[in-house]
């Protein structure tokens, strides 16, 4: 469904040598959640933003539900949007439109007809636990309240992958907790989740896959045969991945 | 139909900012109407002193009026001449009378010859084709003499051609300030709302979606702000004619229609521009 092979993206006016990714492969089945994790400036918002096209690889080939950074034209990361839901730290509702508003025009830009709109937003908002405050303008929710316009925004055209990038950021903890579980809700529906973040906590806590981003480079995934091993406390585990061990593997493989 | 009300939404969500740019296209472009108004105005007068070029051939006393209609009919086939009109002896004598009234007494009968007064087309009535029928009209026999102001014609059709330069030359800066004043108050609007347009290609909308609201709000902006100078160049102009005291003319419906027209097309062009750019970028 999602393939990352071999991808490097280096932007244009970055200092010489300065890659936002290197040689970056990975793939994400279908329904699976993925939890991308790094520090800030590893290359966690470019790899999403390579995944819904918003940028092209330098080098390598990023595969989405058929379509190739190779040749997709811009009408066609249009259409492959409509069934990518996509969230962000910072929200981006408008503020001019109520709750309501903000998710049907998700709905009204690309064309759908008004008599199917109010029906697909009511069940986004129910979905998300809104549907009491369909009536309410952004600044007045919470913060949870305002990312769960955000994920009903996403959620109305039925994605069959969630990208969140940072959608815990800017909460505090029991929103983030709030919010994590819509996630796995959302999930549990059959729809994939990847999810940028750098909340350990969560990633700790939950057992899902986990990709680690170091300067660009996947420092770690659980679902390889060697982040498999680095989980596993019964495996011996190779020497040389050892000196990379990331924090979170060694977290996990400590909780376990 | 969705496109037309999404451009009418904006109108009502931000009054100010629309206000502002259909203000700013409305002077850009008054100031366009203006050079205008004054190049049409300068046209028009040298037009009409340009009615006045005239060549008159004095015929000799002796030829029969016959020979004189005859004349007359075939001057008036050459192509550049409009008109030809017989000045008999008397008539010129009665002209004379009522142009220089203080000396009405001086003058006795006969005493001005009678004449051939040519008329040219428009479009003919510069130095050379002047000449050019002059002297054709000089080799008819009986004509005694040809007279036709030859200095004071070259001095119209020099002004005529300064006026002409000068004004095509203004007319393209004072279009290329419009253009570029225009250009950068749609982009504004543009940027004003770069947040939506980015969460629309976030969902997906396609970039046909997102600019005809735009093409349409420039549209309509350009033809407020060209509906708005219209008012105030004839506003301007009415105040001017009457310090003046000089008849001036205005634009004709067709002028009118084209400057709304080309307010219209900028409005359109710029939202066009600017969009593009704007999508291209993210």
């Amino acid at each position: 469904m999602i393939r990352f092979d071999r991808v490097s993206k280096i932007y244009p006016r970055a200092a010489a040598g300065a890659a936002a990714l290197r040689d970056v492969s990975f793939k994400v089945a279908k329904g699976e959640f993925v939890f991308l994790t790094g520090p800030s400036g590893s290359g966690k918002s470019t790899l999403l933003r390579l995944l819904y096209m918003d940028e092209r690889p330098t080098a390598g080939e990023v595969r989405v539900s058929g379509y190739s950074s190779k040749d997709i034209r811009r009408r066609e990361i249009a259409k492959l949007r409509r069934r990518l839901g996509i969230v962000f730290q910072d929200f981006r509702l408008l503020e001019h439109l109520t709750a309501e508003q903000n998710v049907a025009f998700a709905l009204e830009v690309i064309g759908t007809p008004q008599s199917a709109i109010a029906g697909k937003v009511a069940r986004a908002l129910t979905q998300v636990g809104l549907a009491s405050k369909s009536a309410a303008y952004p600044k007045e929710l919470s913060g949870g309240e305002q990312q769960r316009v955000a994920f009903a925004r996403a959620l109305v055209n039925d994605p069959f992958i969630l990208i969140a990038d940072e959608p815990t950021g800017n909460l505090d903890d029991r929103a983030t907790r709030g919010i994590f579980q819509l996630l796995r809700d959302i999930n549990a529906t059959g729809t994939a989740v990847m999810m940028a973040t750098h909340d350990l906590s969560l990633v700790r806590d939950f057992s899902y896959r986990c990709i680690e981003l170091n300067h660009g480079e996947i420092v770690f995934d659980s679902a390889d045969a060697v982040g498999a091993a680095l989980l596993s406390p019964t495996t011996p585990v190779p020497a040389a991945p050892v000196q990379r061990m990331p924090l979170t593997a060694k977290a996990a493989g400590e909780t376990k | 139909m969705n496109a037309v009300r999404t451009a009418l939404t904006t109108f009502r969500r931000a009054p100010l900012l629309n206000a502002l740019s259909v203000t700013t296209i409305a002077f850009s472009l008054f100031a366009f109407g203006l050079f205008g108004l004054v190049a049409l105005n300068i046209r028009d007068a040298l037009q009409k002193i340009g009615e006045r070029v005239e060549i008159r051939a004095f015929v000799a006393d002796s030829t029969p009026v016959e020979t004189l209609t005859t004349a007359a009919d075939d001057v008036a086939k050459y192509p550049e001449v409009l008109r030809v009109d017989i000045v008999t002896q008397e008539q010129a004598l009665e002209k004379a009378r009522t142009e220089l009234g203080e000396f009405k007494d001086v003058f006795q009968d006969s005493f001005l010859p009678a004449s051939l007064d040519v008329k040219l087309r428009p479009g003919f009535r510069d130095p050379a084709s002047v000449r050019r029928v002059a002297d054709r009209i000089r080799g008819l026999e009986f004509v005694d003499d040809v007279r036709f102001g030859e200095e004071w014609i070259t001095q119209l059709y020099r002004l005529g051609n300064i006026a002409g330069v000068a004004g095509a030359a203004l007319g393209l800066a004072f279009a290329a300030v419009a253009v570029i004043i225009i250009g950068a108050t749609i982009r504004m609007a543009v940027l004003s709302r770069a947040r939506e347009i980015s969460i629309m290609r976030l969902v997906g909308a396609t970039d046909r979606f997102i600019r005809r609201p735009f093409l349409i709000e420039g549209f309509i902006k350009g033809v407020l702000g060209g509906l708005v100078a219209l008012g105030l160049t004839y506003v301007a102009m009415r105040v001017l004619g009457q310090y003046l005291h000089f008849e001036t003319v205005f634009f004709d419906r067709r002028l009118a229609f084209l400057g709304i027209l080309f307010g219209a097309l900028m409005g359109f062009l710029g939202s066009a521009v600017s969009v593009g750019r704007h999508l291209r970028q993210v």
